[in-house]
Protein backbone atom coordinates (compact mmCIF):
# COMPACT_ATOMS: atom_id res chain seq x y z
CA UNK A 1 0.00 0.00 0.00
CA UNK A 2 1.45 3.36 -0.97
CA UNK A 3 1.98 6.16 1.52
CA UNK A 4 -0.75 8.27 -0.06
CA UNK A 5 -3.31 5.43 0.08
CA UNK A 6 -2.42 4.72 3.70
CA UNK A 7 -2.76 8.40 4.57
CA UNK A 8 -6.12 8.62 2.78
CA UNK A 9 -7.35 5.52 4.63
CA UNK A 10 -6.36 6.84 8.04
CA UNK A 11 -7.78 10.29 7.18
CA UNK A 12 -11.09 8.68 6.19
CA UNK A 13 -11.08 6.47 9.30
CA UNK A 14 -10.54 9.51 11.53
CA UNK A 15 -13.52 11.39 10.05
CA UNK A 16 -15.70 8.26 10.12
CA UNK A 17 -14.92 7.85 13.83
CA UNK A 18 -15.36 11.57 14.47
CA UNK A 19 -18.75 11.91 12.77
CA UNK A 20 -20.36 8.46 12.71
CA UNK A 21 -18.81 6.93 15.85
CA UNK A 22 -19.45 3.43 17.16
CA UNK A 23 -22.81 2.66 15.58
CA UNK A 24 -23.39 3.58 11.94
CA UNK A 25 -27.03 2.51 12.16
CA UNK A 26 -27.79 5.52 14.38
CA UNK A 27 -26.50 7.82 11.64
CA UNK A 28 -28.47 5.89 9.00
CA UNK A 29 -31.72 6.19 11.00
CA UNK A 30 -31.25 9.95 11.51
CA UNK A 31 -30.51 10.58 7.81
CA UNK A 32 -33.43 8.38 6.70
CA UNK A 33 -35.81 10.14 9.13
CA UNK A 34 -34.81 13.56 7.81
CA UNK A 35 -35.32 12.34 4.23
CA UNK A 36 -38.80 10.98 5.03
CA UNK A 37 -39.66 14.19 6.91
CA UNK A 38 -38.68 16.28 3.87
CA UNK A 39 -40.77 14.03 1.60
CA UNK A 40 -43.82 14.25 3.88
CA UNK A 41 -43.55 18.04 4.12
CA UNK A 42 -42.83 18.84 0.49
CA UNK A 43 -44.65 16.01 -1.36
CA UNK A 44 -47.58 15.11 0.90
CA UNK A 45 -48.05 18.46 2.62
CA UNK A 46 -47.84 16.91 6.11
CA UNK A 47 -46.13 18.98 8.80
CA UNK A 48 -44.30 15.94 10.19
CA UNK A 49 -42.58 17.61 13.18
CA UNK A 50 -43.20 14.47 15.27
CA UNK A 51 -41.15 12.15 13.06
CA UNK A 52 -37.62 13.24 14.08
CA UNK A 53 -38.21 12.91 17.86
CA UNK A 54 -39.68 9.42 17.29
CA UNK A 55 -36.72 8.46 15.09
CA UNK A 56 -34.24 9.75 17.68
CA UNK A 57 -35.85 7.71 20.49
CA UNK A 58 -36.02 4.66 18.23
CA UNK A 59 -32.38 5.00 17.16
CA UNK A 60 -31.19 5.33 20.77
CA UNK A 61 -33.27 2.35 21.96
CA UNK A 62 -32.13 0.20 19.04
CA UNK A 63 -28.47 1.10 19.52
CA UNK A 64 -28.57 0.47 23.29
CA UNK A 65 -30.32 -2.83 22.74
CA UNK A 66 -27.64 -3.97 20.27
CA UNK A 67 -24.84 -2.83 22.57
CA UNK A 68 -26.16 -4.55 25.69
CA UNK A 69 -27.86 -7.73 24.47
CA UNK A 70 -26.04 -10.76 25.90
CA UNK A 71 -23.63 -8.48 27.80
CA UNK A 72 -24.32 -8.31 31.53
CA UNK A 73 -23.23 -5.06 33.23
CA UNK A 74 -19.79 -5.26 34.82
CA UNK B 1 -33.45 32.81 21.06
CA UNK B 2 -31.67 34.21 24.11
CA UNK B 3 -27.87 33.90 23.93
CA UNK B 4 -27.60 32.43 27.45
CA UNK B 5 -28.72 28.84 26.60
CA UNK B 6 -26.32 28.92 23.63
CA UNK B 7 -23.40 30.08 25.80
CA UNK B 8 -24.17 27.53 28.55
CA UNK B 9 -24.53 24.60 26.12
CA UNK B 10 -21.26 25.44 24.38
CA UNK B 11 -19.57 26.03 27.75
CA UNK B 12 -20.45 22.58 29.14
CA UNK B 13 -19.65 20.77 25.88
CA UNK B 14 -16.28 22.51 25.55
CA UNK B 15 -15.42 22.02 29.24
CA UNK B 16 -15.64 18.24 28.75
CA UNK B 17 -13.22 18.47 25.80
CA UNK B 18 -10.91 20.84 27.68
CA UNK B 19 -10.68 18.44 30.65
CA UNK B 20 -9.57 15.66 28.31
CA UNK B 21 -7.03 17.86 26.54
CA UNK B 22 -5.68 19.05 29.90
CA UNK B 23 -4.99 15.44 30.96
CA UNK B 24 -2.84 14.89 27.87
CA UNK B 25 -1.02 18.22 28.18
CA UNK B 26 -0.24 17.63 31.88
CA UNK B 27 1.12 14.16 31.11
CA UNK B 28 3.39 15.59 28.38
CA UNK B 29 4.52 18.61 30.38
CA UNK B 30 5.12 17.02 33.76
CA UNK B 31 6.90 13.89 32.50
CA UNK B 32 8.73 15.26 29.45
CA UNK B 33 9.28 18.96 29.00
CA UNK B 34 7.05 22.03 29.29
CA UNK B 35 8.63 24.13 26.52
CA UNK B 36 7.99 21.55 23.78
CA UNK B 37 4.54 20.82 25.24
CA UNK B 38 3.59 24.51 25.00
CA UNK B 39 4.97 24.63 21.45
CA UNK B 40 2.79 21.65 20.47
CA UNK B 41 -0.24 23.30 22.10
CA UNK B 42 0.45 26.61 20.37
CA UNK B 43 0.75 25.04 16.90
CA UNK B 44 -2.49 23.09 17.48
CA UNK B 45 -4.30 26.28 18.56
CA UNK B 46 -3.06 28.10 15.45
CA UNK B 47 -4.32 25.20 13.28
CA UNK B 48 -7.72 25.33 15.03
CA UNK B 49 -7.89 29.11 14.61
CA UNK B 50 -7.18 28.63 10.89
CA UNK B 51 -10.04 26.10 10.64
CA UNK B 52 -12.39 28.59 12.34
CA UNK B 53 -11.07 31.43 10.16
CA UNK B 54 -11.72 29.48 6.94
CA UNK B 55 -14.95 27.64 7.85
CA UNK B 56 -16.56 30.33 10.02
CA UNK B 57 -17.26 32.91 7.31
CA UNK B 58 -18.03 30.17 4.75
CA UNK B 59 -20.60 28.38 6.89
CA UNK B 60 -22.51 31.59 7.62
CA UNK B 61 -22.89 32.19 3.86
CA UNK B 62 -24.88 28.96 3.38
CA UNK B 63 -28.68 29.26 3.03
CA UNK B 64 -30.23 28.79 6.48
CA UNK B 65 -32.47 25.87 5.44
CA UNK B 66 -29.60 23.80 4.00
CA UNK B 67 -27.38 24.73 6.93
CA UNK B 68 -29.98 23.58 9.47
CA UNK B 69 -30.63 20.32 7.61
CA UNK B 70 -26.93 19.34 7.43
CA UNK B 71 -25.93 20.70 10.83
CA UNK B 72 -29.06 19.28 12.46
CA UNK B 73 -28.29 15.81 11.09
CA UNK B 74 -24.67 16.01 12.29
CA UNK B 75 -25.63 17.30 15.74
CA UNK B 76 -28.32 14.63 16.19
CA UNK B 77 -25.85 11.89 15.19
CA UNK B 78 -23.16 13.37 17.46
CA UNK B 79 -25.57 13.84 20.36
CA UNK B 80 -26.96 10.31 20.10
CA UNK B 81 -23.42 8.88 20.17
CA UNK B 82 -22.62 10.91 23.31
CA UNK B 83 -25.92 9.87 24.94
CA UNK B 84 -25.42 6.24 24.02
CA UNK B 85 -21.93 6.17 25.52
CA UNK B 86 -22.99 8.05 28.67
CA UNK B 87 -25.93 5.66 29.24
CA UNK B 88 -23.74 2.59 28.66
CA UNK B 89 -21.21 3.97 31.16
CA UNK B 90 -23.86 4.92 33.72
CA UNK B 91 -25.30 1.41 33.61
CA UNK B 92 -21.99 -0.46 33.84
CA UNK B 93 -22.00 -1.72 30.25
CA UNK B 94 -18.89 0.30 29.48
CA UNK B 95 -16.02 1.38 31.69
CA UNK B 96 -16.24 4.96 32.97
CA UNK B 97 -13.78 7.35 31.39
CA UNK B 98 -11.33 7.92 34.23
CA UNK B 99 -9.05 10.96 33.85
CA UNK B 100 -6.71 9.68 36.58
CA UNK B 101 -6.08 6.35 34.83
CA UNK B 102 -5.95 8.04 31.40
CA UNK B 103 -3.28 10.33 32.85
CA UNK B 104 -1.28 7.37 34.23
CA UNK B 105 -1.43 5.63 30.83
CA UNK B 106 -0.12 8.74 29.07
CA UNK B 107 2.63 9.20 31.69
CA UNK B 108 3.78 5.57 31.30
CA UNK B 109 3.86 5.93 27.51
CA UNK B 110 5.75 9.25 27.77
CA UNK B 111 8.35 7.75 30.10
CA UNK B 112 8.81 4.69 27.88
CA UNK B 113 9.29 6.80 24.76
CA UNK B 114 13.01 7.38 25.35
CA UNK B 115 15.00 10.52 25.92
CA UNK B 116 14.31 13.87 24.30
CA UNK B 117 15.64 14.37 20.77
CA UNK B 118 16.34 17.94 19.68
CA UNK B 119 15.73 18.64 16.00
CA UNK B 120 15.15 22.15 14.73
CA UNK B 121 13.30 24.49 17.09
CA UNK B 122 11.70 21.71 19.15
CA UNK B 123 13.78 20.12 21.93
CA UNK B 124 11.44 17.16 22.61
CA UNK B 125 9.38 15.96 19.67
CA UNK B 126 7.49 13.37 21.74
CA UNK B 127 6.12 16.05 24.10
CA UNK B 128 5.39 18.34 21.13
CA UNK B 129 3.49 15.65 19.20
CA UNK B 130 1.55 14.42 22.26
CA UNK B 131 0.39 17.96 23.14
CA UNK B 132 -0.32 18.84 19.48
CA UNK B 133 -2.47 15.76 18.85
CA UNK B 134 -4.32 16.03 22.16
CA UNK B 135 -5.21 19.70 21.74
CA UNK B 136 -6.02 19.38 18.01
CA UNK B 137 -8.30 16.33 18.36
CA UNK B 138 -10.21 17.64 21.38
CA UNK B 139 -10.22 21.14 19.88
CA UNK B 140 -11.77 19.96 16.61
CA UNK B 141 -14.90 19.00 18.47
CA UNK B 142 -14.96 22.38 20.20
CA UNK B 143 -14.67 24.06 16.78
CA UNK B 144 -17.47 21.88 15.40
CA UNK B 145 -19.79 22.78 18.29
CA UNK B 146 -18.92 26.50 18.17
CA UNK B 147 -19.45 26.75 14.40
CA UNK B 148 -22.64 24.68 14.22
CA UNK B 149 -24.37 26.27 17.21
CA UNK B 150 -23.08 29.76 16.44
CA UNK B 151 -23.99 29.67 12.73
CA UNK B 152 -27.47 28.28 13.37
CA UNK B 153 -28.24 30.97 15.94
CA UNK B 154 -26.48 33.62 13.81
CA UNK B 155 -24.40 34.34 16.89
CA UNK B 156 -20.91 32.86 16.54
CA UNK B 157 -19.65 35.47 19.03
CA UNK B 158 -21.79 34.04 21.86
CA UNK B 159 -20.65 30.49 21.03
CA UNK B 160 -17.01 31.64 21.07
CA UNK B 161 -17.57 33.26 24.50
CA UNK B 162 -18.94 29.95 25.88
CA UNK B 163 -16.03 27.96 24.44
CA UNK B 164 -13.35 30.43 25.55
CA UNK B 165 -14.82 30.59 29.07
CA UNK B 166 -14.72 26.78 29.30
CA UNK B 167 -11.09 26.60 28.16
CA UNK B 168 -10.05 29.40 30.56
CA UNK B 169 -11.86 27.87 33.57
CA UNK B 170 -10.44 24.38 32.96
CA UNK B 171 -6.93 25.75 32.33
CA UNK B 172 -6.96 27.89 35.50
CA UNK B 173 -8.23 25.00 37.64
CA UNK B 174 -5.73 22.61 36.00
CA UNK B 175 -2.80 24.97 36.65
CA UNK B 176 -3.97 25.46 40.23
CA UNK B 177 -4.23 21.76 41.09
CA UNK B 178 -1.47 20.56 38.69
CA UNK B 179 -3.25 17.24 38.28
CA UNK B 180 -5.86 15.73 35.96
CA UNK B 181 -9.36 16.87 36.89
CA UNK B 182 -10.58 13.44 37.96
CA UNK B 183 -13.25 14.89 40.28
CA UNK B 184 -15.17 16.46 37.39
CA UNK B 185 -18.44 14.50 36.89
CA UNK B 186 -17.49 13.81 33.30
CA UNK B 187 -20.14 11.21 32.50
CA UNK B 188 -22.96 13.38 33.89
CA UNK B 189 -21.68 16.30 31.80
CA UNK B 190 -21.50 14.11 28.71
CA UNK B 191 -25.06 12.93 29.37
CA UNK B 192 -26.24 16.55 29.61
CA UNK B 193 -24.33 17.58 26.48
CA UNK B 194 -25.69 14.54 24.61
CA UNK B 195 -29.23 15.65 25.49
CA UNK B 196 -28.57 19.23 24.30
CA UNK B 197 -26.86 18.17 21.04
CA UNK B 198 -29.61 15.65 20.27
CA UNK B 199 -32.36 18.19 21.05
CA UNK B 200 -30.88 21.01 18.97
CA UNK B 201 -30.01 18.54 16.18
CA UNK B 202 -33.57 17.20 16.12
CA UNK B 203 -35.02 20.71 16.13
CA UNK B 204 -32.79 22.22 13.46
CA UNK B 205 -32.70 19.07 11.29
CA UNK B 206 -36.50 18.91 11.12
CA UNK B 207 -36.70 22.67 10.46
CA UNK B 208 -34.17 22.27 7.66
CA UNK B 209 -36.35 19.50 6.19
CA UNK B 210 -39.24 21.98 6.04
CA UNK B 211 -41.11 21.36 9.30
CA UNK B 212 -42.79 24.15 11.28
CA UNK B 213 -42.51 23.29 14.96
CA UNK B 214 -45.59 23.93 17.11
CA UNK B 215 -44.74 27.05 19.13
CA UNK B 216 -41.66 27.75 16.97
CA UNK B 217 -38.52 28.12 19.15
CA UNK B 218 -40.55 27.36 22.29
CA UNK B 219 -40.76 23.75 21.07
CA UNK B 220 -37.18 23.37 22.32
CA UNK B 221 -38.41 23.97 25.86
CA UNK B 222 -40.48 20.79 25.48
CA UNK B 223 -38.02 18.83 23.35
CA UNK B 224 -35.06 19.11 25.77
CA UNK B 225 -36.87 17.79 28.89
CA UNK B 226 -38.64 15.07 26.89
CA UNK B 227 -35.34 13.78 25.45
CA UNK B 228 -33.81 14.00 28.94
CA UNK B 229 -36.68 12.03 30.49
CA UNK B 230 -36.62 9.34 27.78
CA UNK B 231 -32.83 9.01 28.16
CA UNK B 232 -33.16 8.70 31.94
CA UNK B 233 -35.87 6.10 31.33
CA UNK B 234 -33.49 4.09 29.12
CA UNK B 235 -30.83 4.34 31.86
CA UNK B 236 -33.21 3.00 34.52
CA UNK B 237 -34.38 0.29 32.17
CA UNK B 238 -30.82 -0.90 31.51
CA UNK B 239 -29.95 -0.73 35.22
CA UNK B 240 -32.77 -3.19 35.83
CA UNK B 241 -31.31 -5.53 33.20
CA UNK B 242 -33.72 -4.39 30.47
CA UNK B 243 -32.13 -5.22 27.13
CA UNK B 244 -30.48 -8.47 28.15
CA UNK B 245 -33.67 -9.87 29.62
CA UNK B 246 -36.18 -8.44 27.18
CA UNK B 247 -34.39 -8.45 23.87
CA UNK B 248 -32.98 -11.91 23.45
CA UNK B 249 -29.97 -12.57 21.24
CA UNK B 250 -28.93 -9.70 19.02
CA UNK B 251 -25.64 -8.95 17.33
CA UNK B 252 -23.41 -6.46 19.11
CA UNK B 253 -22.04 -3.59 17.03
CA UNK B 254 -18.98 -4.79 15.17
CA UNK B 255 -17.05 -1.61 15.85
CA UNK B 256 -17.02 -0.47 19.48
CA UNK B 257 -14.10 1.79 20.16
CA UNK B 258 -12.60 1.95 23.61
CA UNK B 259 -12.26 5.74 23.60
CA UNK B 260 -12.60 8.10 20.72
CA UNK B 261 -10.92 11.42 21.43
CA UNK B 262 -13.56 13.90 22.24
CA UNK B 263 -16.34 11.49 22.94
Amino acid sequence: MSGVTRWLKSFGAFWYDFVIGDDWQVAAIVVAALGVTALLVHQAGVNAWWLMPLAVFGALAWSLRRATANRPPS
Amino acid sequence: MNALPLILTVFVACAVEAVEALTIVLAAGLTREWRSTFQGMAVALVALAAVVGVLGPTITLLPLGALRLVVGALLAIFGLQWLRKAILRATGHKALHDEASAYLREVAAAKAAGSASRRGWVSDWYAFTLAFKGVLLEGLEVVFIVLTFGANQKNIGAAVIGAAAAVVVVTVVGVAVRAPLSKVPENAMKFAVGIMLTSFGTFWGAEGAGVSWPGNDAALLVLVPVIALVSLGFTLWLRRGGAGAAAGPAPAPAHETEEVPGR
